[in-house]
């Protein structure tokens, strides 16, 4: 399949302040589709490339919502209507006794929402990724520092892009094959 | 003994680049060559492991008959390991959750193995509660589920509480394992020279590139985890206590049970760290990773969760007298000069007397110290778990319900076995994981740190 357009262009750099500056200077000269890849966390770096908006704790939210929720009502539902019993007098909606699997419940579903959600949300499992084919980017999970502009941002430019990395004083620059 | 701060050893000892600090611990999963000592220790683990599905399968042949559990000790040894095992875990969640909550960074050399703990530990645990029930073959009548019996659990009941604590405890714990793991299988896929591997590990890290948006919801989700999490592994052991707890038997229905079993847990588990991390550090030379402070500072929390538990003992003892009740000062007396008092005894030996010798500072930065006092510290909390379950039921209310407990040989099977399968899962998770955390010691070098 021949495509005239590369995914984008990548800068590889050696120390993280080299990539979080790069990724300030590149998203201030009016990039907006730019994305940066390191080893470890890197904090900052997230704002660096304009991004805001992190739904995870919302989906929790809503996770533990669920959980809590619908743990308390099955016990309401099976001690109350389903199968009442009557233990040592107590009262069929025994209130306190539910709070623990409630609790138990809203972590349950807190947790796994957080985890499925923040994969989802990052689009993962996703095997196969352009970005792959750079053969120096196996070092992203090892100590090297890696800045992308993609070629759908509307400023794009293969030229100008490449001058603007190059300024910044990278170790290599590679054109990302779609 | 008071030693400035400065003088502390190191989290990790200086002249680690973020490429050494990859290679050295990825290496021992890829290229180092696996030793004829780890397939012996391996192999006779495995052969507990097996002893143990052989102690289980006759027990499902023949019933719960084949052990020693008689009326009036209807919870003999099932529920003694099961205490056990599940307070070992709790120290892997409070390394990992409660210790990056507190921000304590030198947990991040020790968080993964003490994870892969919890998780080996909480599975042995699990398997007690299944198969004491008599027909194991039903063990899954413990969750609410549509039946065409129309039966549904009692909701009053602390032991339905546990089936939600303990299922919910080893779901969360496994999440949260998991997704440590993510960055470092990615760190694994592109350091493997084999395509096998490549393959295997780029599966498990589900295309892992550690894009900047990727590391900030990575982050968040993290956090909120270790936040979910804290509560949880604090609410497990104080449910567990609620199975004794909730019942009238004289030694069991106290209230100080919830806090006492929650730092008696934490307790044992760093004990059981420590016999971990002293071996492997040694045998892996990952002394520069696990060093003395780490050693250090599982001592201190040792010393201070065996403190809580000798506060436990004592108010137990207090209110022996302090109540008035005639039966809580007997079980006093029956502990003290029953007929397991000597086990009484060791049990205060083992968890009040030898570990104080953590006092001083010389022994506590000693791996073969550590190694001893934490054995006997697990010896002691097993002993404790036995006080608290046999010695309460075996003389309680009236003189003509008294009985003995002896242990058969298909308790100690199982017993033994289940250690066989916790390290013989430990055996396989140093040779194909990470079992330190790579990307959160990249984060502890200068390095890793930005400038403004």
């Amino acid at each position: 399949m021949k495509r005239t357009k590369a995914y984008g262009l990548m800068a590889e750099f050696d120390s993280v302040n080299s990539l979080v500056d790069a990724a300030n200077r590149t998203r201030e000269a009016g990039y907006k589709r730019i994305d940066a890849y390191s080893p470890f966390p890197v904090e900052g770096l997230a704002e660096a490339i304009g991004f805001h908006h992190d739904e995870v704790p919302l989906v929790v939210l809503i996770g533990g919502l669920i959980g809590g929720l619908s743990g308390y009502l099955m016990q309401y539902w099976i001690s109350v209507v389903g199968y009442p019993v009557n233990v040592g007098g107590k009262p069929y909606h025994s209130w306190p006794a539910f709070i623990v699997p409630t609790f138990e419940l809203t972590i349950l579903f807190a947790g796994i929402f957080a985890v499925f959600g923040m994969l989802a949300l990052n689009g993962l499992p996703m095997p196969y990724h352009p970005v792959f084919n750079v053969p120096r980017f196996a070092f992203a999970t090892k100590d090297r520092f890696f800045l992308i502009v993609f070629s759908s941002d509307p400023k794009y430019n293969p030229v100008e892009v490449r001058r603007l990395l190059e300024s910044f004083g990278p170790r290599s620059i590679s054109e990302v094959p779609d | 003994m008071d030693e400035p701060i400065e003088t502390r050893a190191p989290v990790i000892e200086p002249g680690y680049t973020l490429g050494s600090v990859t290679d050295k611990i990825s290496s021992i999963v890829l290229t180092r060559p696996t030793s004829n000592a780890w397939f012996v220790g391996f192999g006779l683990m495995f052969l507990l492991t097996m002893m143990l599905l052989f102690a289980m399968g006759y027990l499902f042949v023949k019933g719960v008959g084949i052990w020693g559990v008689t009326i009036p000790i209807g919870w003999g040894f099932a529920i003694v390991n099961f205490v056990w095992w599940i307070g070992i875990g709790h120290a892997g969640t409070l390394i990992s959750a409660i210790l990056l909550l507190l921000r304590q960074s030198w947990r991040n050399s020790i968080n993964r193995f003490a994870e892969a703990m919890t998780l080996f530990a909480v599975a042995c645990a699990g398997i007690f509660p299944a198969i004491h029930v008599g027909r194991p073959w039903v063990a899954y009548w413990l969750f609410p589920y549509p039946n065409t019996m129309n039966v549904w659990p009692q909701f009053r009941s602390p032991l339905v509480w546990d089936v939600f604590a303990v299922s919910t405890y080893a779901t969360i714990s496994a999440l949260f394992w998991f997704i440590g793991l993510i960055p470092d299988l990615a760190t694994l896929r592109d350091r493997s020279e084999e395509r096998w591997k490549k393959i295997i590990y780029g599966m498990l890290a589900m295309g892992w590139r550690g894009s900047a948006r990727h590391w900030h919801r990575y982050e968040t989700a993290y956090l909120l985890l270790a936040g979910l999490a804290t509560p949880l592994v604090l609410s497990v052991h104080t449910v567990v206590s609620f199975d004794f707890a909730v019942g009238i038997v004289p030694g069991w229905h106290t209230t100080i049970f919830p806090p006492y079993f929650v730092a008696g847990a934490i307790y044992s588990g760093f004990a059981m760290v420590l016999m971990l991390a002293i071996p492997i550090r040694k045998i892996y030379k990952l002394e520069d990773f696990i060093t003395e402070r780490h050693l250090q500072n599982s001592a201190k929390v040792m010393l201070a969760t065996g403190l809580i538990v000798a506060y436990g003992y004592g108010i137990e003892a207090f209110m022996g007298w302090y109540s008035g009740n005639r039966y809580d000062a007997f079980l006093l007396w029956n502990r003290l000069h029953g007929p397991y008092s000597f086990f009484y005894y060791m049990l205060l030996i083992c968890n009040l007397g030898i570990p104080q010798v953590l006092w001083i500072s010389k022994l506590r930065s000693s791996p073969l110290w550590l190694f001893l006092v934490s054995l006997v510290v697990l010896v002691g909390m097993w002993l404790e778990r036995f006080i608290i379950v046999v010695v309460s039921l075996h003389r309680d209310f009236l003189t003509s319900s008294w009985g003995m407990y002896y242990p058969t040989r298909w308790d100690w099977m199982t017993y033994i076995g289940t250690i066989g399968m916790f390290l013989a899962a430990m055996f396989l998770f140093v040779r194909i994981l990470p079992m330190i955390s790579i990307f959160e010691m990249r984060t502890l070098l200068p390095e890793a740190e930005v400038k403004e």
